[in-house]
């Protein structure tokens, strides 16, 4: 089992050997915590829960502490669950995982919650074109043009991409190179950009095996 | 959280200060296939941005045939081996964007004492 549950940073850059940049995410990764092993005997699906970011125990409702502290953990802001395969549960119940569970030249997928765009319109949303500024045009310019056509259908097609909420939603970056484990600090930095706002609240998992 | 950025910021490379307006004579490894050399720069230092890792400076020199010429530099980068500032002047701002449109006596700066 490997994954953990971290928080962005922000971006860098740093120099490698050669003295190439590289244009990187800080994650803070860890410590994380095993705060439940989920089996297919009691919960009808392998899982592990880990819990991150150590927060008062004033700030948890009774139940959760009372979770935490089955494994006597400390009180965590953050749980999330990681699928996996039965045989490869290697880990315990109140078990600590920190940034060193990966390592430099490793490929990671990384899942955030992307920055909320609030209502957009249509260029920012769906990569329309803006219509001309001038040439008697006037209060078009970011308007989405036609919807449909005439009497005949004499509606608008569903699902066809308007304006609307944007962003806010879980978003995977696949295949980031690990750059740097800071093992003492808990810092991860991967090759790229990792999605959502500073701050955020990030799933580090191995990447997914690809196609040649 | 901005401290955990900070701790990453590449170690002092044990260059002088460089300030707007400085003559700097800049010393950068070139790889060409599998040889190294080094390659001086020597120009007037006409900006200078901060920000850890990112930090760099640009150059402007003038070439042959009075072409400007301007390059810029990482300040932490590992390619920079050594900065030496030959004269430093007296300047009233932080970018001299203004050298890139005068020529000649006017584009001559006053020592700093």
């Amino acid at each position: 089992m490997k994954g953990m549950i971290g928080k962005k940073v922000g971006m860098t850059q740093i120099f490698d050997e050669k003295g190439n940049v590289i244009p990187v995410t800080v994650l803070e990764a860890g410590p994380c915590y095993v705060t439940q092993v989920r089996t297919a005997e009691k919960d009808g699906y392998v899982a592990v829960q880990l819990g991150f970011g150590v927060t008062k125990p004033q700030r948890l409702t009774k139940g959760q502490l009372g979770h935490l502290g089955r494994n006597n953990l400390p009180a965590l802001r953050h749980l999330r669950e990681f699928r996996i395969l039965a045989d490869q549960v290697d880990v315990q119940e109140g078990q600590q995982i920190n940034a060193d569970a990966f390592e430099k030249g490793e490929r990671v997928d990384v899942i955030g919650t992307s920055k909320g765009r609030g209502f957009a319109g249509t260029i920012k949303r769906h990569n329309f074109h803006r219509q001309p500024k001038t040439h008697g045009q006037s209060d078009r310019e970011r308007a989405p043009g036609s919807v449909g056509a005439g009497t005949n259908p004499g509606r608008t097609i569903k699902g066809l991409p308007m304006a609307g909420r944007m962003g806010n939603d879980r978003v995977t970056t696949q295949n980031l190179e690990v750059v740097l484990v800071d093992a003492e600090r808990n810092l991860i930095a991967v090759r790229g950009s990792v999605p959502g706002a500073k701050g955020g609240i990030v799933l580090i998992k191995p990447a997914r095996p690809r196609r040649r | 959280m901005i401290d955990l950025m900070k701790s990453l910021v590449a170690e002092d490379r044990g260059h002088p200060q460089v300030a707007a307006g400085d003559t700097v004579k800049v010393h950068v490894r070139i790889v060409e296939g599998d040889r190294e050399r080094v390659q001086i720069f020597q120009g007037i230092v006409i900006r200078v941005r901060s920000g850890g890792n990112d930090a760099n400076f640009t150059v402007r020199r003038i070439a042959s045939h009075g072409i400007g010429v301007e390059r810029s530099f990482l300040l932490k980068s590992p390619r920079v081996e050594k900065i030496e500032v030959l004269r430093r002047a007296k300047v009233r701002r932080a970018q001299l964007y203004y050298l890139r449109d005068v020529r000649g006596k006017a584009a001559r700066l006053k020592e700093r004492r």
